[in-house]
């Protein structure tokens, strides 16, 4: 009780001295909401096949949360600032151009340093484009809003887009192949014993079930979101 | 009979939705009724075989090195394959401007029903897809006509299988947090597992 009291005047002391701060209550608001409550692949239903194809392994989904963040953030950053100049006639193909710029830049940027990789993710790298989450985030708030929040809703939704990628990937590469990182965790004896790598885990299917449940684990902490139709 | 084989491969074997996964996001959202569902595929159909046979002409006669010779000779050593993910994006955003337009003037309680899917269709991974597997697997031009419709033509029948079973599955006990998308989800990945016995089939 105590210490609580002390941790609020604690806090109060603190306000004063930080005149403006970095993030407003609401900035916060936006960067973190896409983390759970407004998260793109289980609420918006946006970019999911990208989730699909790169989580088989840790090391690409986690590379692809990078570049998806990056271009995220920087793509409704740029939007923000032109919404007022654009045409809404021909809006989309401006997105598309600022995306697809963006995202020709993160694949040469790949290719000169990360050659293996970019060739590992090939096709997905150029599907970015069409990641309907970057799009959906531009339409839906880009638009509308001051390029400091635009670019932090971008981040936001990156970063939520890549808690479910990091968290498929691992579940994937833990039961499908018995490591992390492409280090092995399930040491050889255990293989001995009879225990067998479940192949299932290895398809795109098997990313499928794992949304899935996170949906259903999610929804059961917040009934509100479920949805009946 | 190469061409059929095209066409039978790409609508089944290598079905965009199920066998590669592409093309979720539309496919999840648009698949609540059979009626809208079959809309959205007969568009996604005709956008993806039409785009597939286009950028394969645009890539071969301007974008690829030395493509751009017939201009003139100091062309030669021009190589634009850079410019390609810009290119075909293009290309696919006008044509699903064109599919919005024709369905907005002769099918108008279509074009209500679909809503802002419709204009989605541009970033349906599937598109892109198809034109990006198209040239990985180094098709030629007659090669790509099959390709396109058979990949369109599977997402066709992805969704509207979806679409079917998601309208009985309205009567069933599904457990309370998991209606809606969790099962969606869950079926989907169901589906693909049975496209599975699909592979490996060489024709």
């Amino acid at each position: 009780m105590s210490t609580a009291t002390a941790e609020v005047s604690e806090e109060v002391k603190n306000i004063p001295k930080k005149r403006k701060p970095f993030l407003s209550k609401k900035d916060r608001k936006v960067l973190t909401d896409p983390l759970d409550e407004s998260n793109p692949i289980t609420v918006q239903v946006l970019g999911i096949c990208s989730a699909l194809a790169v989580t088989t392994q840790v090391k690409p989904a986690f590379v692809m949360t990078l570049c998806v963040i990056f271009v995220c953030g920087f793509a409704n950053l740029v939007i923000s600032l032109l919404r007022n100049t654009i045409p809404s006639s021909i809006r989309m193909i401006v997105q598309l151009v600022v995306i697809a710029s963006l995202v020709t830049v993160v694949s040469e940027v790949l290719k000169a340093y990360q050659y293996a990789l970019s060739k590992e993710l090939s096709v997905y790298i150029g599907l970015i484009i069409t990641n309907c989450m970057v799009m959906g985030r531009l339409e839906a708030f880009a638009m509308a809003n001051k390029p400091w929040q635009s670019f932090l809703d971008g981040l936001g939704n990156g970063v939520g887009y890549g808690v479910i990628l990091i968290f498929v990937a691992v579940a994937r590469e833990l039961f499908g192949s018995g490591s992390l990182f492409k280090v092995q965790l399930i040491p050889q004896f255990v293989y001995d014993l009879g225990y067998v790598n479940n192949g299932l885990m290895l398809t795109p299917a098997a990313a499928m079930f794992l949304i899935g449940i996170f949906i259903w684990w999610q929804r059961a902490r917040k009934p509100e979101l479920i949805d009946i139709s | 009979m190469h061409y059929l084989n095209i066409f039978v491969q790409s609508a089944f074997i290598e079905n965009m939705v199920l066998a590669y996964f592409l093309g979720m996001c539309s496919f999840l959202a648009v698949s609540k009724t059979v009626k809208t569902a079959f809309g959205l595929g007969l568009a996604v159909i005709f956008v993806l075989a039409l785009t597939t046979p286009i950028n394969y002409i645009i890539k071969t006669n301007l974008l690829n090195e030395g493509a751009l010779a017939w201009i003139s000779p100091s062309f030669a050593e021009v190589d634009l394959t850079f410019l390609g993910l810009i290119v075909y994006i293009a290309v696919i955003a006008s044509f699903v401007q064109l599919v919005e337009m024709v369905i907005e003037k002769f099918f108008p309680p279509l074009y209500t029903s679909l809503g802002i899917f419709l204009p989605l269709i541009t970033v349906n991974c599937a598109i892109l897809g198809g034109t990006l597997f198209m040239i990985s697997k180094d098709y030629n031009f007659a090669e790509s006509i099959p390709y396109g419709l058979g990949s369109g033509f599977g997402f066709f029948l992805a969704i509207v299988a979806l679409a079917a079973i998601r309208e009985k599955l309205r009567y069933s006990a599904v457990p309370a947090p998991l209606r809606g998308l969790g099962i969606a989800f869950i079926i989907t990945g169901l589906m693909g597992v049975a496209f599975m016995s699909f592979m490996g089939i060489k024709l």
